[in-house]
């Protein structure tokens, strides 16, 4: 007899097994969010391949009644529906802890386990029983586990009707065999196993004001906020949804009612250089524009980055982070670019980061990087990754505040620019390194010539060294007023600490968590995570005023570390790296080990940048 | 070599447009290609085309990718913006320019190395798009700033300046354009302003993607003995096929055309384009015998040139038709028409609840 674990009411994690292209994505969705609207803060998290159907894919639902958006790094409860790779997910189930799986066939001695709970549910051969047509028994047989769990768990199966009702409204007959598969697999439990188990969901109420959405809906939504009406971009995993939500949006509220006409210009480019090349070109001319991308986007936008830098250009550009390098892993996540984006492109370049860390920041970030783009007239980089992208997270309702407006910069118009005896690009009137740009079709007098060869203040083409020399160090004294106009570092000292955590981006979840653990088990730390580059004083700040510093960020080579000694004052030698790069989101149990490994008595003396774990 | 201003002088005596700008006003900084360079010639040619349009200077829009040719925006119409950007890259800023203000006009000038080498699926991707412009090639078969490389136009067998001969096939782009279903197709000769001026009035005019393949021979690079695209090859070897008339709406058609042989094609703003075929067999209306003969001809070694295919309702396929966007451009739109508020965002979370 396994042991039989005490009762944990919402605070375990679920691990589905399916194969994709199988409709479990409807399946797991259903589940997280009928567990949303039971009022339980909930964290989902989709392990897909790259490939569109019969490979193996995994989701994992955190039930986290103190409201985590990490893993945990624990399964409690497995649900193995992919026969390939049973072994490995028998194995990942913690010890007391449960394995639903399908008993129609004969269950492989793999699965023998003693610490653990198994539960055979003929779930293919109840589905055979009850629908025709291959390809819905299929589609049902995962509708059906929903059902199962839905009573292992107490799940309620009127907010699952209610999902159903909302995803088929316009196709009414699936919302009856779809709730006639949720059935089956309930009763099914309910006859054959003690149900609930000892790991159940219980009614809260902590999810109102919430929403669940994933990182790239949100910030399309904040372009569409944002004002934005040109987006180019060539498609790539993880980004693509970024895009299509944009549209989606669009379509909706950016069609003129009387005219049928598009407030927007929706443009598939044939790759990234030219989509990138058709946001400078946009921006260049008055118009908000975008482009999402991921690594390899990035790699191939350098040349076009360093023109719109040095010829200052705005330009938005939302770099959904996947696994590198090379085509590395496109469905995993990573935070492999944050030296790429930092320095794109050759000779001097330096551009201005933002790191959101979940789908809410996602979407302010996303307002924000246009106006930094029009205010410092540079590319801004937005990073997100594909954890943040296309993860559903519950996140805080997003809010509109109806007096914005968007910062254009200094932009003059047509009567500005007859006031002056001259209109000239460069001149730095204002002393802040900004300096006054005009758009296209506004006066004789307030034409330029935009270019990425070498020019004078005056704008005009030169390879006169002292001429080239002034525009390069006026771009630095922009640099400078960038830090103005960025947004802080978020800033957690309650501890006192003298030993802090130092992040950027996704990780923001597991730091959380993991300093609720470490805290439990008496190691306090302080923690900033950075929200921008160039950094803010305040960075510098945090890090001298810490004697030991964990740089946690989800890359092999340590760049936000290495960004750090770049870019700050800081000791080297204070900075102490955990790097989690397997290309799953990193864990609370990831950083809490870390910490401990290197904070325990014995361990090494000396502070090095070596990876953990 | 720093920007050499050029002094902006007008004599009172110099004839003005409907606009009451004179030459001069379409002028822009001193040139500073080799001297007798075939590209100077065209940007003479579109100092007159647009002076003869009564274009207002600041709503023409120039671009450019790199290279000599690409160098020449800089030599006409100070007036209007200009953007030089990337190697092979410029059709992507027309392209975001463009989607931004569908208002003004934009000419992109470019070189067969810009066009048919480094920015070649550039090139493709705008036509296919039927992006609103005017595309001037400035087509030299070298590579001049980089000193006399062939470019993917050289012909084969003709010889570099050094003796070296050129066995790749060249890559036509007036060939290339009509399969890719471009709506103007033109080829000209730097050294034929006559044929040059109306071409590029037409091409300002047109809606949608026209191209201009305009042999413009390297005199420093490729003018020599052997080389296929100097000036005496060229001259020797150019057929005007098509002749075309720019007739802009308030003027009157002042030439006697002698009947059948004009086809006159009605702009989207009631201008007119009084094609002429010196060529009798030959119609520039129809894609599939246009580039047979082009192709024909070519393989005689001669060179067909004038408005060589027009599709007389481009705007069909332009790009701001299929995206259906308003007449008026998208950087004038005002934010508070393009915010759906605080409520829009409560409406569109509902399904994120």
């Amino acid at each position: 007899m396994p042991p039989v674990s005490p009762a944990r009411v919402n605070d375990f994690s679920i691990k589905i097994a399916t194969v994709n292209g199988t409709g479990s994505a409807s399946a797991n969705t259903l589940l997280m969010k009928s567990i949303f609207r039971s009022g339980i803060p909930v964290m989902g998290k989709n392990y897909f391949p790259s490939n569109i159907q019969g490979l193996p894919t995994w989701y994992e639902i955190r039930v986290t009644k103190d409201g985590h958006v990490a893993r945990s790094g624990k399964i409690d409860l497995m649900v193995a529906m992919n026969p390939e790779t049973y072994a490995r997910d028998v194995k990942e189930v913690e010890p007391g802890g449960y394995l639903v799986y399908d008993s129609t066939w004969p269950r492989p001695a793999l699965l023998k386990r003693e610490d653990i709970t198994v539960l055979g549910v003929p779930l293919a051969q109840l589905c055979n029983e009850n629908f025709s047509g291959v390809r819905t028994r299929i589609l049902m047989k995962n509708i059906c586990y929903a059902g199962v769990l839905a009573a292992l768990l107490e799940l309620d199966l009127g907010h699952i009707r209610t999902l159903l009702a909302e995803t088929y409204a316009k196709k009414p007959q699936l919302v009856e065999s779809n709730m006639k598969a949720i059935q089956l697999g309930y009763d099914y439990a309910r006859t054959h196993f003690p149900c609930p188990l000892p790991l159940r969901v219980e009614k809260m109420d902590r999810t109102a004001g919430h929403i669940m959405i994933d990182g790239n809906t949100a910030a399309a939504l904040g372009c569409i906020f944002a004002g934005a009406t040109v987006a180019a971009w060539y498609p790539i995993t993880p980004s693509t949804s970024l895009m299509d939500a944009f549209k989606m949006f669009a379509d909706r509220m950016r069609v003129d009612k009387q005219t049928g006409r598009k407030n927007f210009a929706f443009i598939q480019a044939e790759d990234e250089l030219a989509a990138v090349g058709m946001v400078i070109g946009a921006m260049w001319n008055g118009a908000r524009a975008f482009t999402a991308t991921s690594g390899p986007g990035i790699s191939l936008m350098n040349e076009f980055l360093g023109l719109a830098y040095y010829a200052e250009v705005p330009a938005v550009i939302f770099d959904i982070q996947r696994v590198g390098p090379s085509t590395g892993m496109p469905t995993r996540t990573q935070q492999g670019d944050i030296m790429l984006c930092a320095y794109a492109s050759h000779g001097d370049t330096r551009h201005v980061c933002l790191y959101p860390s979940d789908p809410e920041e996602c979407f302010y970030m996303a307002v924000q990087a246009f106006d930094l783009a029009e205010r410092l007239q540079t590319p801004v980089m937005v990073l997100s990754d594909l954890d943040i992208g296309m993860n559903d997270w519950m996140c805080r309702d997003l809010k509109w505040d109806d007096s914005y407006r968007p910062d254009r910069g200094k932009v003059l118009g047509k009567e500005e620019v007859l006031k002056l005896e001259k209109f000239y690009r460069f001149i730095d009137k204002d002393g802040d390194g900004i300096t006054y740009r005009t758009l296209p079709g506004v006066h004789p007098k307030a034409a330029y010539f935009t270019r990425g060869s070498g020019h004078n203040q005056y704008g005009a083409y030169t390879e006169d060294s002292a001429d080239y020399q002034a525009v390069l160090d006026r771009l630095m004294k922009k640099w400078a007023s960038a830090r103005r106009y960025l947004p802080r570092a978020v800033i957690d000292a309650t501890a006192g600490s003298k030993v802090g955590i130092v992040s950027v981006g996704s990780g923001d979840g597991a730091i959380r968590e993991a300093m609720d653990v470490l805290k439990e088990r008496g190691v306090a730390l302080d923690y900033m995570r950075i929200r921008s580059f160039p950094f803010t004083e305040d960075v510098e700040k945090f890090l001298a005023a810490h004697e030991l510093l964990f740089v946690v960020e989800q890359n092999r080579d340590a760049q936000l570390r290495s960004l750090l000694t770049l870019e700050t004052a800081v000791d080297k030698s204070k900075l102490r790296s955990l790097l989690h790069y397997s290309g799953l989101s990193i864990s609370s149990s990831f950083i809490v080990e870390g910490v401990l490994a290197e904070l325990a008595p014995g361990a090494r003396a000396q502070p090095s940048g070596a990876a953990h774990g | 070599m720093t920007f050499i201003a050029k002094p902006k002088v007008a004599h009172p005596s110099l004839p003005k447009n409907a606009r009451g700008f004179t030459r001069r006003d379409y002028e822009g900084a001193l040139s500073t290609l080799c001297a007798g360079c075939g590209h100077d010639s065209i940007t003479a040619a579109i100092v007159e085309a647009s002076w003869g349009l009564d274009i207002e200077p600041q709503n023409m829009v120039k671009l450019s990718g790199i290279g000599c040719s690409s160098k020449t925006t800089a030599y006409f119409v100070s007036g209007g913006h200009g953007f030089n950007s990337v190697h092979g890259r410029m059709p992507s800023i027309a392209m975001g320019a463009n989607a931004a203000n569908r208002q003004l006009s934009y000419i992109g000038v470019s070189g067969d190395g810009d066009t048919l080498s480094i920015g070649l699926g550039q090139f493709c991707h705008a036509i296919r798009r039927n992006l609103n412009m005017l595309y001037i090639i400035e087509n030299n078969g070298v590579y001049g700033l980089t000193k006399g490389q062939f470019s993917a136009s050289a012909d084969v067998g003709t010889k570099a300046k050094k003796g070296e001969t050129n066995f790749q096939p060249p890559i036509d782009p007036v060939l290339l354009a009509m399969t890719l279903g471009a709506t103007f197709v033109a080829r000209s000769f730097s050294g034929d302003k006559q044929q040059l001026v109306p071409l590029i009035q037409a091409g300002l005019k047109h809606q949608g993607f026209a191209l201009i393949d305009v042999l413009s021979p390297c005199v420093t690079f490729n003018d020599h003995e052997g080389s296929t695209k100097s000036y005496a090859y060229t001259r020797e070897h150019y057929e005007p096929a098509v002749h075309a008339d720019f007739v802009p709406l308030e003027r009157e058609i002042s030439v006697d055309y002698k009947e059948g042989e004009t086809v006159p094609v009605v702009m989207h703003d009631g201008s007119r384009i009084v094609l002429r075929k010196l060529d009798a067999g030959y119609d520039p209306t129809n894609r599939t015998t246009a580039a047979a003969q082009i192709q024909e001809r070519m393989k005689a070694g001669e060179y067909l040139t004038g408005l060589l295919y027009l599709d007389v309702e481009p705007q069909k396929g332009a790009f701001h038709f299929v995206n259906n966007t308003p007449d008026e451009p998208l950087n004038s739109i005002p934010y508070e028409a393009l915010s759906p508020g605080s409520q829009g965002l409560e409406k569109a979370l509902a399904r994120y609840r």
